[in-house]
């Protein structure tokens, strides 16, 4: 039994040490937005943050996480109250089948809250870890430029700079 | 659904719709399923008029808009959403003309106890069969209820209006919909014509609504197959064979029996499978299960180097499937050359995924198939179970782009639930799996042969390609991995060439230009070294890689501008018209230089000489030291008929390009003389952000009125061959074989 932090809150998890981190947040937390894409850390589908970095949680076992913050997309906003991220790629449309989109919106949140001003060299440098197959990558690269514009803006709300720690 | 008619109701119908005439066409819910290029002239009673789209095999108005008392409206659609956003359009169709807000209106896709049977999602169909039957329905409803209305209030029709899902009375009294329809109101058969409306009253079709499932996906809400949990469901992996018809020779699988959580290991001839409690359970329970395996493998790939020569040497079928004239005895310039696709992946971001449980006789399995009634009897088959005691649901799963993993996941959980009776099953490949087994885009080699007459103008064309099939889509058990490896095994079905004129490996053949002689054969190759089938845009995507470089070729023998030249050769207005605003939207000019290292290039097909046009112009950069090919823009132009929502219009044209560009700077699926060996994204390289052009801008052509053309995809063809021309614009060689790899473009420049 560990004490894994997701999205602000304690959960206590009783599964073994080298279990990946999507497989708990999938399966005990019941989280949909990491996806199970290669296990491999070959496509990023899976990616969640974890203490404000950019993670595979397809290949990171819940041992090197006591302690951690692990934040997932469902901890930025909700379809109600949507993070800047999460309005930016709805305006933008920036989806097809989405499957990859979740881990894109986390590699970009982990990015943007490093750097709120990135180029487009730097967006696209950042993203690269992530597949996508539908071939959706310009409406990404806008939505993670609009992302930046909104979290800049006053209008983002409030609740979400609260809980992107 | 079935129910007999009411004779009082059809007679309604005659006489409230334009064009009269009651067709009987018997309904039937189990009727024959299609393979990609089907759901088209099926057999009807003679003489009886068309109906429109997929109405023609499912006629009944409640197939498709249902109503209830409390005002629920409710779309069916027989299709599945795979991201291409239509159920997002088939509602902007519905609530247009039944004149009902957006919003309020839901839509129902794929379920085998609740839609038409509409065969595959394959094709580019959807809008043309479905959304072409929910028009005519929703119209057709529309005017019932105005009938209605009328009788009701005892008021002629042409006093009366529709809006907000109710019928309004110029003296003001009002009716909703919910009201007025009566228990079997509903339960008609469309009539061939429908009093749609006029294209410049629409309110919802054509404007850019956002997706509606686009929120859930961009929130973590429950969007996919994958996220599906229902109380009391059990993990299960499969441990497939690890080549083409390995045989499972020995396997104690004591070990794995004895591992933490797990229920059951399942082993029945050479398919072998282990359910655990817990997801992560089943994976490492898998690994000690694969590690017992012992099995007998026989080398029986060809060599990838040879596999042009290898396909043109298997026994083929061959059809001339278009002549034209006769070649001339001689003339100004003969150009020859050959051009070959490998196979390529689908390759799914998502792992194939499926949820089986079998309870109170019936076998419930949730998938992400493109087919749920073609699959449906496919798992009843291998099961040994009679079809209605099988039902099958699409859930959203990754894209899939064609047959991938899909329907043997659907098949591999309900084996396994099978032998667990009332627990949920759920089943998901592992990466290595879907890239080793999922069926590929099959490998082709064309040939091309044209004459120049003295003014420069083609006058005679030969084309000949040589393919597999491509759909070995389920329909009979035989096309399921786990159909083949279980002890009493079913065969692959014997292949079939899809026929014209949306064709397989001949789709778009045949030229749309116009030449004075021309040849056209298909070499149908049965026999089928790896596992192939379905992949977006079938056998259109050589054949228009091919034509549309050659064009190119001959362009430039005849000194010719390449946007030019294709106008000279094409007389198809709408082909004409998409062909200039490409190249205007991309200011392409006659006699224009790319700057050093950059080239130019252009292509233009419809898709299938029959859906929709499109043009696409790219510029390339390519690095004249190490070969290194980047896109840096393209432009296209589309025309896909009445255009319902253009923002996802160009979501699929831009989506087409990038994958194109992916598949023709990259993909090749690899293999030793045994084993495939591109199993993950290392050995199956994509494209990657780094390669993301710097712009994609795409130009729709509307076309108010006229029938929806298929779009999903059009884009496949002219981009591939469109970057191909903008690499030889810029290097000055020509590459023929695909991928157009940096190493294969490095190789042309030092050669």
């Amino acid at each position: 039994m560990m004490t894994l932090k997701v999205n602000g809150r304690d959960h206590e998890i009783d599964a073994d040490p080298d279990t990946p981190l999507l497989y708990v947040l999938r399966e005990d937390l019941k989280l949909n937005a990491a996806k199970f894409g290669c296990g491999l850390g070959q496509c990023g589908s899976c990616t969640v943050m974890v203490d404000g970095k950019a993670a595979f949680s397809c290949v990171t076992p819940l041992l090197l996480l006591e302690g951690k913050q692990i934040t997932t997309l469902e901890g930025l906003g909700t379809i109600d109250k949507p993070a800047p991220i999460q309005r930016a790629f709805m305006e933008e449309q920036a989806a097809q089948c989405g499957y990859c989109i979740a881990g894109m919106m986390m590699r970009a949140q982990a990015l943007l809250q490093r750097n709120p001003k990135p180029t487009d060299a730097q967006i696209r440098a950042e993203m690269e870890p992530n597949l996508c197959r539908c071939g959706t990558h310009m409406r990404i690269l806008r939505a993670v430029h609009r992302a930046a514009r909104l979290m800049d803006t006053a209008d983002a709300s409030p609740a979400v700079h609260g809980s992107a720690q | 659904m079935n129910a007999p008619v009411n004779p009082a109701l059809v007679f309604d119908r005659r006489r409230v719709l334009a064009g009269g005439g009651a067709l009987i066409v018997s309904f039937s819910l189990s009727g024959a399923y299609a393979q990609d290029a089907a759901l088209k002239e099926p057999a009807k009673p003679e003489a009886a008029p068309k109906l429109p789209g997929s109405l023609e095999k499912t006629p009944y108005l409640d197939s498709w808009i249902r109503i209830d008392a409390d005002g629920t409206i409710t779309a069916f659609t027989g299709k599945v959403e795979l991201g291409q956003g239509f159920k997002t359009a088939f509602q902007q169709i519905a609530a247009e003309e039944l004149d009902v807000p957006f919003a309020s209106l839901n839509v129902v896709t794929a379920d085998t106890q609740l839609t038409a049977n509409e065969g595959y999602t394959s094709g580019s169909h959807s809008m043309q069969d479905s959304g072409t039957a929910i028009q005519h329905a929703a119209a057709q409803v529309r005017a019932l209820l105005l009938a209605e209305a009328a009788r009701r209030l005892e008021v002629p029709e042409d006093e009366l209006r529709t809006e907000n899902a109710a019928v309004i009375a110029s003296d003001g009294r009002k009716l909703g919909y919910g009201e007025l329809v009566a228990d079997n109101m509903l339960h008609v058969q469309a009539q061939p014509q429908s009093r749609l409306k006029d294209p410049a009253t629409f309110k919802l079709m054509g404007q850019p609504l956002q997706r509606v499932d686009i929120p859930a996906k961009v929130t973590g809400g429950a969007a996919y197959v994958q996220d599906l949990r229902l109380p009391g469901t059990v993990h299960a992996r499969v441990v497939r064979p690890p080549s083409y018809g390995a045989q499972l020779i020995d396997c104690d699988t004591s070990a794995t029996g004895k591992m933490p959580g797990v229920i059951k290991v399942v082993r029945d001839g050479n398919f072998l499978a282990v359910v655990a409690k817990k997801e992560f359970q089943a994976i490492k329970a898998m690994a000690v299960l694969s590690t017992a395996a012992k099995w007998n493998e026989t080398p029986s790939l060809p060599k990838p180097d040879d596999l042009p020569r290898v396909l043109t040497n298997l026994k083929s079928q061959d059809k001339t499937i278009f002549q034209q004239g006769a070649p001339p005895a001689a003339a100004a310039r003969t150009l020859e050359a050959i051009y070959t696709r490998p196979y390529q992946s689908h390759g799914s971001i998502g792992p194939s995924c499926a949820i089986a449980q079998s309870l109170d006789g019936t076998m419930t399995v949730w998938t992400h198939t493109q087919g749920v009634y073609p699959d449906r009897q496919a798992v009843a088959e291998m099961l040994r179970v009679p079809l209605p005691s099988v039902h099958l649901i699409h859930v959203e799963g990754s894209g899939c782009y064609g047959h991938n993993g899909a329907d043997d996941a659907a098949a591999d959980a309900a084996l396994i639930a099978r032998q667990l009776p009332g627990v949920p099953v759920r089943l998901q490949w592992m990466r290595e799996q879907e890239h080793a087994w999922e069926p590929y885009g099959p490998a082709m080699v064309t040939k091309l042969k044209a004459s120049l007459d003295d003014s420069g103008a083609i006058s005679d064309w030969n084309f000949e390609v040589w393919s597999n099939t491509h759909s070995m889509r389920p329909g009979g058990a035989g096309a399921l991995l786990a159909a083949q490896h279980i002890a009493q095994p079913f065969a692959p079905p014997p292949p079939k060439p899809l026929p014209l004129p949306e064709g397989g490996g001949d789709r778009n053949a045949i030229p749309l230009y116009k030449f004075p002689n021309a040849h056209v054969v298909h070499h149908f190759v049965p026999e089928m070294p790896l596992r192939i089938s379905a992949m977006r845009a079938l056998g259109a995507y050589h054949n228009v890689f091919s034509i549309e470089s050659f064009m190119d070729e001959l362009a430039l023998a005849a000194d010719a501008d390449p946007v030019e030249f294709r106008l000279r050769h094409l007389e198809d207005a709408r082909g004409r018209d998409v062909i200039n605003r490409a190249a205007q939207g991309f200011g392409w000019k006659k006699g224009q230089k790319a700057p050093r290292d950059h080239g130019y290039g252009f292509a233009f097909a419809r898709y299938k000489n029959l859906a929709a046009y499109c043009a696409i112009a790219t510029e390339i950069e390519v690095n004249s030291e190490t070969g290194h090919p980047r896109l840096i823009r393209a432009v296209a132009a589309v025309d896909a008929g009445q255009v319902v929502n253009p923002d996802g219009l160009t979501n699929q044209i831009e989506g087409a390009i990038m994958q194109s560009m992916s598949w023709t700077l990259y993909e090749s699926v690899t293999f030793d003389d045994t084993r495939i060996t591109s199993i993950d994204w290392q050995t199956y390289p994509i494209l990657r952000f780094n390669a993301v052009p710097d712009s994609i801008d795409v130009h729709i052509i509307n076309r108010p009125g006229l029938p929806f053309l298929g779009s999903g995809e059009t884009g496949q063809g002219p981009a591939a061959a469109s970057i191909a021309n903008a690499i030889t614009n810029a290097t000055g060689k020509r590459l023929r074989d695909l991928p157009l790899s940096r190493k294969r473009i490095k190789d042309a420049i030092d050669a």
